[in-house]
């Protein structure tokens, strides 16, 4: 988990070892090394550490209703020491026949799996000609595709679901999967990454030996592309689960994804909370041991993703 | 080989060149591969798009000058009759006011949140990817179930937030009853599922920002706010539009959390926290009248271009250009 941070390790000087007599923002110290920016005071850590306390709260909060009963919300001496009753809780959400539980957890797993590994290739192909290759027009077709990125999810609904009325696909995982099986904001990222990681010798010396396009983008642009690709698809992958709208517009109440779940939950038991945080939390839980797992490919995705100024 | 190597540069000087007296069937092989190979690598995406994105958006236009007739599946041309009654509809401007007011109190908090817990990241601090993580954790909850844990802290009457409030010896807040607050409530669920991610884009930025400026002006004496205003900031320029952009374009659509805000998902008993698109909902899905969802739908599309454009406009302005580097 923590990164070592081997720039640091020869300078053994504490942070307050010299008093600079000047009043102290909470911006730490002022001090600058020849290595990377400015060391660390006090005050960033109990910055960081407040900061870190708010994200994980909510979480805790729900784990700690989710483990009590319907009175616990009530209670104003409530203690803040979670009861025991957390099993007792998830098993009634996932034995309600209204919320389908586990039908919801195989959607939302099936549906972003999905979407994930079909936006990974579509997106893979399409940066890899954007960065790579010379064509007419490519220029053009780039913006346009960055411009697509302005359009909102809700243009498109209204003749969506009157097309997948028409084909009786309404209800079906089908019906969530298709309209998001490209992203232009993949092809994006992936024409970004592979500009900035395969030189074009490469791919000229390839060309040189003999290699057809196709085998010189499989040798070359796909081994280039895959940490590009993992952290494209967990991105994905966490968006497409997430994913509310469209899928409560489209799906039946007795076929869902998790969070069409979780609405009905909240419908169907707004009087016991206890019962619909356990459900949040036991929905989250998937999501958070991939992120256990995977946390660190994430951040460093969202991190390369950022537009370089 | 001739004109195979993907990079020939084309303005070489005007030699002519000379036709091989026989092009083996290999060769035209290749030389066709190298035409028509990119269009084949981006066609997946195009067909894609052209299917579930522009067929869609085209088609919303068109039903938006329909009365769209459900049963019979197809409509009947009345021109701009859908749009006039979108604009009569007090609701209408109701939903257009909550959906400003809960995007200004998400938006702007967050980013400058989003800023300084960045600088203390880009700090020399000691288990870096931990830090990173945890501020990225609340990305991975769904928003819906964000909205259900944060309306139970809301709780009007017995919220966590009210109780801590009346403990310390204030009123209670009618989170769900007032407009304001329950503006806020639902900012905060925004802030909290949003605040990480920004928060890396932005550290990404001030990670690309040359050291040397920050030693310079150490050495000129200019203090860490200085340093702050005058070089963090104007470095961080492009992405910060772009972050302000992108939080626009999602701002303006939020459905889940106030859907999520009481069991009804009408957006309150007076629509207090009805938003535009939950309002397309109501009409599209509620009233099953697809010619009006189309126009409105188009109306937020317009309303999310014209905010884009000015923000666009007004962050170019705001933050002053790094001068002379």
């Amino acid at each position: 988990m923590t990164a070592l941070e081997t720039p640091q390790v020869s300078k053994t000087e504490a942070s307050d070892s010299e008093r600079v007599p000047q009043p102290r923002a909470t911006r730490g110290r002022n001090r600058t090394t020849k290595i990377r920016g400015v060391r660390a005071g006090f005050w960033v850590y109990v910055g960081l550490g407040v900061v870190l306390i708010g994200a994980l709260f909510p979480f805790y909060w729900s784990f700690l209703i989710g483990s009590g009963d319907s009175s616990t919300i009530n209670d104003p001496n409530m203690s803040w020491i979670p009861g025991g009753n957390f099993l007792e809780n998830a098993a009634t959400v996932v034995n309600d026949p209204a919320v389908n539980f586990w039908r919801a957890l195989g959607n939302s797993i099936a549906s972003s799996l999905l979407i994930a590994a079909s936006v990974v290739v579509t997106s893979t192909l399409a940066g890899w000609a954007f960065a790579k290759l010379r064509f007419p027009g490519s220029k053009p077709l780039l913006v346009f595709v960055v411009a697509t990125m302005a359009v909102p999810m809700q243009l498109g609904v209204v003749p969506l679901y009157i097309l997948f009325s028409d084909l009786g696909w309404t209800g079906n995982i089908g019906a969530i999967v298709i309209p998001a099986v490209t992203s232009a904001f993949g092809v994006f990222w992936m024409t970004q990454y592979l500009q900035q990681s395969v030189p074009d010798e490469l791919i000229e010396a390839a060309r040189v030996d003999g290699a057809s396009m196709i085998r010189t983008f499989w040798t070359i642009g796909v081994v280039a592309a895959r940490p590009a690709a993992a952290m494209l698809g967990l991105f994905t992958f966490v968006t497409a689960w997430n994913n509310f709208f469209w899928p409560f517009i489209v799906l039946d109440r007795s076929d869902p994804t998790l969070p069409v779940a979780l609405s009905l939950l909240q419908s169907n038991h707004f009087v016991d909370y206890s019962i619909v945080l356990a459900g949040v939390l036991l929905s989250t839980l998937p999501l958070l041991l991939l992120f256990v797992f995977a946390g660190k490919q994430l951040v460093s995705g969202i991190m390369q993703g950022a537009v370089k100024g | 080989m001739t004109a195979t190597a993907t990079r020939v540069d084309e303005s070489a000087p005007n030699r002519p060149v000379r036709p091989p007296r026989v092009i083996s069937f290999s060769q035209r092989l290749s030389r066709w591969d190298l035409k028509v190979s990119p269009y084949l690598y981006i066609s997946p995406f195009f067909i894609m798009f052209a299917v579930v994105g522009l067929f869609p958006i085209a088609f919303t236009a068109v039903i938006s000058f329909m009365d769209w007739d459900l049963v019979r599946n197809s409509g009947q041309f009345i021109g701009v009759d859908q749009y006039a009654w979108i604009l009569g509809q007090p609701q209408f401007w109701t939903a257009l006011r909550n959906t400003f007011s809960i995007f200004l109190f998400s938006a702007v908090p967050q980013l400058i949140a989003a800023i300084f817990i960045a600088a203390m990241l880009d700090r020399n601090i000691r288990a870096k990817t931990f830090w990173r993580m945890g501020v990225l954790v609340p990305f991975v909850m769904a928003p819906v179930a964000v909205a259900l844990i944060f309306s139970n802290m809301f709780g009007d009457n017995h919220g966590l937030v009210n109780n801590i409030l009346t403990d310390v010896g204030l009123p209670a807040i009618q989170w769900h009853k007032d407009a304001f607050w329950s503006h806020v409530a639902i900012a905060t669920m925004v802030n909290f599922r949003w605040t990480g991610y920004n928060t890396l884009i932005l550290l990404a930025a001030m990670q690309a920002i040359p050291r040397d400026y920050y030693e310079a002006a150490t050495v000129d004496g200019a203090g860490p706010f200085r340093q702050f205003r005058s070089i963090t900031l104007p470095s961080l320029k492009p992405t910060l539009i772009f972050v302000i952009i992108t939080a626009t374009i999602g701002g303006l659509q939020i459905f889940d959390e106030p859907r999520m805000f009481d069991q009804f998902g009408r957006g309150g008993a007076a629509q207090q926290w009805l938003t535009i698109t939950l309002y397309l909902y109501d009409i599209g899905w509620g009233q099953w009248n697809f010619g009006r969802a189309a126009a409105l739908a188009w109306i937020l599309f317009l309303i999310i271009l014209i905010i884009g454009l000015i923000n666009l406009l007004v962050t170019r302005r705001l933050v002053r250009d790094e001068g002379r580097r």
